[in-house]
């Protein structure tokens, strides 16, 4: 455990240092990073200038999922999705091998070794659209509904992680993968919106099936005053389920890879 | 005698492109559904959240009903498929990677190349697409009733768009020869698209001043307008006149193509390989 805490952050480390060498990007991240939150935000109140409110939820409530939304997709574009971009493109080319032949596991290997820094900027946008939402709100949040926010943004990460891991796994079926950003950035879109608003079999798949809808709901329910502690319980037992579910399909599908270039 | 010659064998090679790009596609007939997923989340969340506030407020919103909200968003997917052109993206990395100087020695245009590639995928995707169709439809109830006339036009105007919008991303595309990397750009770009075109929402729906805006820019030809053409109740004299819109932005687009490539290609010094 210690030893793999101690590699995954020497590839913070190497990301950093490659990211630092790359400074301008910080600024085009910036400017992106902007554009996307003002286009949200923009749509935001296109919805609510025909409307006082959506299933219930005012603007600033939808703003803090909103925030949600973004902060998580900053963790997911800097941290996860080019890892597992990565591993899709090693299975194809049969680079693999390198990763695996590594004296460490091989799932904390292939999923820390890349870092875009630069989209972390997206965390800092959705951390500051959460705090505008949550200071438009009366009552004002808690502290322990705070503290479960943060747990439950961190067992959103998870499950968003576990996802990816799930659909870059396939790559050891489906070598040609070209397509897994586009489809995780289509279903990811269904999070800027609260679970509650889809149709039955959209809501149930897209909390269960695509654990989107929990990810970015439930920790935006934990500062809008709408969280029972029956779902905290609930979401950290189906992210516990998932983690071990994504990590035994990892192993399967590494038992498949025969190495192409080997 | 020769104009005719050179039209027929314009023709055979985009023939020829489409059904070599046709053949691709089918080899990864899964990576294609999985793109198709990811596509039609985008409208499934418009329609489920417009609907809802339909529904909140006795089944219509600015006079468009939940029916004709649902057959919106079923046919823009159809016409985001046609829609899907080489992105200005992909410009950034031909021109990283120099792959635009072996296009640069062929004797067609490079548009040309893409604009056939493009067109052949769109067979696969609307064969992907119908079994996804049948399921909104059945799911979301939509109210579509197009008359011969209307269908018509739609089948020309979704190829207008089609020719629209590659002309726009070729001409986008071209900056990156100047600049590399015009990401910042494409953004922009790709903002006002999505908020004048009809993309995020029936143009009705949007404020005055915008309908005003998007009445000056190419965007709404490309969304707006053929999927209006199918779910509107649009005379035939609008049909028509929307035509010659696409026909005009099509004219600006390959004007702007033919002057900022040439532009470009002065300035190429090819990047990489």
């Amino acid at each position: 455990m210690r030893r793999g805490l101690g590699l995954a952050w020497t590839y913070v480390r190497l990301g950093f240092l490659n990211e630092m060498q790359y400074r301008a990007n910080f600024f085009v991240a910036i400017f992106q990073s902007l554009l996307s939150v003002a286009v949200a935000i923009a749509v935001l109140a296109l919805v609510y200038s025909h409307t006082a409110s959506l299933h219930g939820w005012s603007q600033s409530e939808l703003l803090v999922v909103l925030g949600v939304q973004i902060l998580l997709g900053g963790f997911i574009h800097a941290s996860v999705q080019p890892n597992m971009e990565r591993l899709t493109q090693e299975v194809q080319d049969g680079k693999l091998d390198f990763a695996l032949t590594k004296p460490a596991d091989s799932q904390l290997m292939i999923s820390m070794r890349e870092l875009r820094l630069w989209q972390l900027v997206d965390v800092v946008s959705g951390v500051i659209v959460v705090m505008v939402g949550v200071s438009r709100l009366h009552p004002a949040v808690g502290v322990g509904h705070t503290f479960a926010f943060l747990a439950l943004l961190l067992i959103g990460a998870s499950l968003l992680y576990c996802f990816w891991l799930v659909l870059a796994t396939g790559s050891f079926w489906v070598v040609n993968m070209w397509f897994l950003s586009d489809l995780f950035e289509g279903m990811y879109q269904v999070g800027r919106w609260p679970i509650g608003v889809y149709p039955g079999w959209l809501r149930y798949s897209m909390t269960y099936l695509v654990p989107i809808g929990l990810a970015v709901t439930v920790p935006a329910q934990a500062m809008t005053h709408r969280l029972h502690w029956t779902t905290v319980a609930v979401a950290l037992g189906f992210a516990l389920v998932v983690f071990a579910l994504a990590r035994r399909f990892w192993r399967f599908g590494l038992s498949r890879y025969s190495g192409a270039s080997a | 005698m020769t104009q005719v010659s050179a039209i027929r064998s314009m023709w055979d090679f985009y023939v020829v492109g489409a059904r070599t790009t046709m053949a691709v596609q089918f080899q990864y007939r899964a990576a294609m559904y999985m793109y198709t997923l990811g596509m039609v989340s985008e409208p499934v969340i418009y329609l489920v959240v417009w609907r809802t506030i339909a529904n909140q407020h006795g089944g219509t919103i600015n006079g468009l009903g939940v029916g004709q909200i649902a057959a919106y968003y079923i046919v823009w997917t159809l016409v985001r498929t046609f829609n899907i052109v080489f992105t200005p993206f992909g410009w950034e990395w031909r021109i990283r990677e120099g792959t635009l100087s072996s296009q640069l020695l062929r004797p067609i245009h490079p548009v040309h190349y893409d604009m056939a590639t493009f067109a052949g995928q769109k067979v696969p995707w609307l064969i992907m697409y119908a079994p996804i169709a049948v399921g909104l439809g059945l799911i979301f109830h939509p109210v579509l009733h197009p008359n011969v006339l209307q269908v018509v036009v739609f089948f020309v105007a979704i190829w207008g768009a089609y020719v629209i919008r590659s002309l726009n991303h070729f001409v986008l595309g071209m900056l990156t020869i100047f600049t590399t990397r015009a990401t910042a750009i494409f953004q922009v770009w790709f903002l006002a698209e999505l908020l004048v075109s009809g993309r995020l929402v029936p143009l009705t729906l949007m404020p005055h001043w915008a309908q005003s805006v998007a009445a000056w820019l190419p965007f709404k030809w490309t969304f707006y307008f053929p999927i209006e053409a199918l779910v509107g109740g649009m005379s035939a004299h609008t049909l028509l006149t929307g035509l010659l819109w696409q026909c005009f932005w099509a004219a600006i687009g390959s004007a702007l193509v033919f002057v900022t490539f040439r532009l470009a290609v002065r300035h190429y010094s090819a990047v990489g390989n």
